[in-house]
This record gives C-alpha cells, structure tokens and sequence, in this order.
C-alpha cells in the first residue's frame, strides 16, 4: 500500500517537473536558468511567469478536487457523489455570472479579482444554506445535506437562467466560456489567494481520513468505536466546501476530476482512507495539469478550455474502469 | 457482586413523528453478566441498546460508564469499556478482514499514529476468538454472511470493551451459526466480559442468558433468569396467545414453541 503512495507521489513530480515545458512556444533550457540569473528572455518569462504558477495552480486544484470528491463519496455512502454534488458550484457560478453581467459591482480586494470575491460569496452562502437546513441535534443530516445540496444546486441555476436570459450577450459568452473551467492564469497572485481558503480545507479532510474508515463501515459502528461522528461529518463537509468553493471561484467548475480519480485511487490501493486521500491529491493534481498541457497544445494556437479535456479524456476512462469492474 | 458498569437510570426517549415513547426505570449491566434483552417488533430494545451505547442520546435520565455520565465522556474512552456491534453491517468500502479487525484499535490510538505491537496482539486475539485467523486477509466481498458479521465482532472485541452491546447479531445465520455465535458471546461473559444482546430468538436467549429483559410497548415488562420471564401467561400478555412454553430436554431451561392450533391473533 505504501508503494503505491510512493508512486502517486513519483506521477505527481513528474508532470511538476515535465508540465511547464509543454506548450505552443518551444522553450530552451538556457531560457529558464538565463532567467534565475536575471537576463531576461521571452521564453524564460513564459515558463517562470505563465506556465509554472499555471502548472502549480493546476496540481493544486485538482489535487484538492480529488481529495474532497474522495471524502465526501465516503461521508455520503455514495460513490457518485463529487465536490459539486453539494450546490458549492452552483452557487459560485451564480455569484461569477452576477459580477459578470452586471459590471457596475466590480469590485477587487487584495490579491482577488472581483469574479472571485463573488463565486466565493455565491459559494459561501450556499454552503450556510445547506449547513443550517441540515443542521439537527448533535450533527448534521448527511441525507439532508444531500437532499439540500441537490435543491441549492437547482435554484442556483434558475437564477443563472433568469441572468441568462437578461444578461448582455458579451456578458454570456464570458459566463460560458467560465463555465468550462480553466487554469489559464497568469503570474502567481490567482494561485496565492487560494491558498488561505484551500489549506485549511484540505487539513480538515487530511486529519480525519483514519475516521472515514471508521465512517465507511456505517454510523453506528463509527460511534461505537469511539469516533465522533458528528464533528467528522461537520468538519468535513466545512473543509470540503471551503476547498471546493476557493478552486471553483478561481478555475471554474472543471467536472470529472472530483468524481473518477477517487474510484482509480481506491481501484489501484484499496480503500483505506488515509492511502485514498494522499493518492487522489497526487492523482487528481497531475490528471489536471496534465489535461491542461493538453489543452494549451492540442489545438495551438488556440487554448482549450481544460474543463472539456477532463470531460473528454475522463469519461472514456471512467467507462473503462466500470467495464473492468463487471467484466469481473 | 461487582458494581455494575453500566446504569441506565430513568431512561426516556420519544419519536416525535409517531408519538412512541420509550421509559426504562432502571437498567444495570455488570461484568460477567449474559443478558439478554427481548421483546416483540417496536418493543424499543434496539432504541434502549442504542441509548446504552450512547450512540443514541436519550431526552431525559441518565446512563452511567463506571458512574461517570456517558455524554460527559470522552467517546475514545468510553469505546475502551464499552463495545457496541449495531444490526446492520455494510460497508461502502471493501475492507479486508484484518482491516475491519484493526479499526477496534482507534479507541487506543493517539493522533495520526499507528497500531503498536500490543494492538496487533489484540487485533490477532480478536481474529482468534472471532475463528477467522485463515480469513484475515479476504475481503468482506468474499464472505458469506456469518463470516461478515464474525469479522465485525472481530472489531468490536479488538476494542477490548468490558461491557459489549449486540443489536440482534445472529440474524440471517443459520442454526449452527446461530448456536455458535452464542456459544463464543457465553465464553466472553464466562471471561468477565458483560454482554448484552437484543435478540429475536427466546430460545436462544434462554439458553445463554442469565437474565432476561422484556420490553412492550418501550416499558420493561418482565426482568429475571430466563425461567421467570419466558412463562406462559407472561409472554401472552406480550406477544398474544400461542406460544407454548416447555422445559428443554437436555438442560433445565425454558424453551418456546408455537402452541398447536393456538389462537396466535
């Protein structure tokens, strides 16, 4: 099982180390060491400043999608279950698309750009909403956080819909095209600001894998075993949320991440929990990064947005391990 | 006589939606006792055990782990004395025996750590016990349903608990499971460990049991050694007419049997 750690962790460096050089531009090895010595270039800038925070953003993020969607399949009992499944997109996307089609409420804070204060606003109340409706003596309903995730989800996108239909044309196609997630950032400000949301996101859903288990064998078992199941359930369901809400306000809902790189992980080591957190992190951020080298070669040079490579290259792969699975 | 180690004192609990109610007076379970708790369909034995095990809060009364009060304890240290093996069993994840075995340790674990020499000699214990050592690495996927439930108890008794709580455990076993699965809960209690199982099958409860408790309606009808709790006009009130009452052959214990043409309504 450790092995197994090993090798995600191995992928994880590989495309780190392997990702910045993809691209539409050739860049040469004196371009990025001409750079650390401060002689500018070009090619040296475009791997430093473009492709690297990018590289990084996308480890990050679909690391991050990966370990929730993990963690969230267990704490809902249900392996369709991903990070979205919770409203958190929906509201980020209607909080996007509302500082997009009406510009006159700009704003921008700090290092975040004002879409973003507003997918996490959007995202943010969702989650409050799902939390309070869930919310019973000693812990939370997980079926009725489902259950009220689902329904934000829905009246999110009828608000989406209403703007949709009122919005300015140029306001839709920029809504659309965030829509289909991208990581095309520029500099590392976009990936700084993620991380005071994301860390502590992730820390939670990390410091509770061994519970998980516990949770995995059903509620009962879990509290009789001595594990508190309702801070569990709370805590990951706030970790989660917080993580997912920092990466869609900044890459978009980028699908399919969250949902099959889980299933790999515990296909490929089985389903302790602690193994499925660590290997979706490595899995999820280089299945991402990877996607997004794709994205910005195959049709260069025209960038693709990643959200239709994952969807794309996912599914087929998806379709692969449930053939696998009943062919057994 | 020991002190009890565990006390239920008070006990009331109500389902909003449908009005039913459980109160339970008082309840003591101590160590080396076999009890077993019975009584018909909605009789509240699942609901009082649940309550035992803390993993249900009760509205009112109060339920003591070695006179400290339950919700007051840490649940790490309550899982130390306190075992609990609930009716239904299934996993989302397909665990090896031995995983679901080793996860009785968390009680013992500190932070982030792992199982030291002395809980893998408790996880072999249990696996002992439990008879499934050749099994230890098979996956609950390629068990059959007594070997699941075995692998489950295999957990509860790596806990080490003084006191374990089974919820119906030999359900869908067939009769030489179900004998047998009694027969190891009879050699723990023989070993000062208190076992307190809610079970469906009086006979095997009066063979095992030192002490029975009825339950009707969420009330505690009947409480005693299985020859004053499992008689004729006690179990009519409870259950209907119907069922007659014999005396084992072997040994000198109650024995329950559908009465010919009774009037079971």
């Amino acid at each position: 099982m450790k092995k197994t750690v090993l090798l995600y962790a191995f992928l994880f460096m590989a495309v780190f180390v392997a990702a910045p050089w993809i691209g539409p531009e050739r860049v040469a090895l004196h371009h990025v060491s001409d750079f650390l010595k401060g002689i500018s270039s070009p090619e040296g800038n475009i791997f430093w400043l473009q492709r690297l925070p990018r590289v990084l953003l996308g480890l990050l993020s679909g690391g991050a999608l990966a370990v929730v969607g993990a963690a969230f399949q267990v704490l809902f009992r249900n392996p369709l279950v991903e990070p979205f499944t919770l409203g958190v997109s929906g509201g980020a996307s209607l909080g996007a698309f509302t500082a997009i089609a009406v510009p006159s409420l700009w704003i921008g804070w700090g290092p975040f750009s004002s879409l973003q204060l507003f997918a996490v606003t959007g995202a943010f109340l969702s989650l409050f909403l799902i939390y309070r409706l869930a919310r019973r003596r000693g812990g939370v309903s997980v079926t009725t956080l489902l259950l009220a995730g689902v329904t934000i989800s829905i009246i999110c996108g009828g608000g989406i819909l209403l703007l949709t239909y009122l919005a300015h044309p140029n306001a839709l196609v920029i809504f659309q095209r965030w829509m289909m997630g991208g990581i095309d950032v520029i500099g590392y400000r976009e990936m700084i600001s993620l991380l005071p949301l994301l860390l502590p996101g992730l820390a939670m859903i990390g410091w509770h894998a061994r519970a998980l288990n516990h949770i995995a064998l059903g509620e009962g078992m879990a509290l009789g075993q001595g594990v508190d199941v309702p801070r569990v359930q709370r805590d990951i369901f706030i970790g989660g949320g917080l993580a997912t809400a920092s990466v869609v306000s900044l890459v978009g809902p980028i699908g399919f991440v969250g949902l099959i790189v889980p299933h790999a992980v515990r296909r490929l080591s089985g389903y302790d929990q602690r193994t499925v957190v660590i290997g979706s992190f490595c899995l999820g951020g280089s299945a991402l990064a990877a996607c997004d080298a794709l994205a910005r070669t195959l049709l260069a040079p025209t960038e693709l947005p990643v959200g239709i490579i994952t969807a794309l290259v996912g599914g087929p792969i998806f379709i692969h391990l449930l053939i696998r699975r009943l062919g057994k | 006589m020991s002190d009890p180690v565990l006390v239920l004192r008070n006990i009331s609990h109500r389902y909003e939606e449908s009005g039913w109610s459980l109160h339970v007076p008082l309840l003591e379970i101590k160590k080396a006792e076999f009890v077993g708790i019975i009584g018909p369909n909605g009789a509240g034995k699942s609901t009082l055990l649940q309550i035992a095990a803390g993993v249900l809060r009760p509205d009112g009364g109060a339920v003591l782990l070695n006179g400290r009060s339950l919700s007051s304890t840490a649940r790490k240290s309550a899982a130390r004395t306190l075992g609990f093996l609930p009716q239904e069993l299934t996993s989302s994840s397909d665990y090896s025996v031995e995983d679901i075995a080793r996860m009785g340790r968390y009680p013992y674990l500190k932070g982030l750590g792992g199982l030291s020499g002395a809980d893998e000699n408790a996880v072999d214990r249990s696996l002992a016990l439990t008879d499934l050592m050749d099994f230890r690495r098979r996956r609950l996927s390629q068990l059959s349903g007594g070997e699941r439930k075995r692998a489950f108890l295999a957990s509860v008794l790596a806990q080490e608990p003084e006191i374990m709580l089974l919820d119906e455990p030999t359900g869908a076993l067939d009769i030489h499971r179900q004998v047998q699965f009694f027969r190891l809960l009879r050699e723990l209690a023989d070993g000062r460990m208190g076992i307190v199982v809610v079970t469906h099958d009086l006979n095997l409860a009066s063979l095992f049991s030192d002490r029975l408790v009825l339950l009707s309606g969420g009330r505690p009808v009947r409480s005693g050694p299985p020859a004053e709790v499992l008689r004729s006009p006690v179990l009519a009130e409870v259950y209907g007419r119907g069922i007659f009452v014999g005396t084992h052959p072997q040994v000198n214990k109650p024995i329950v049997l559908p009465d010919q043409g009774g009037g079971a309504a």
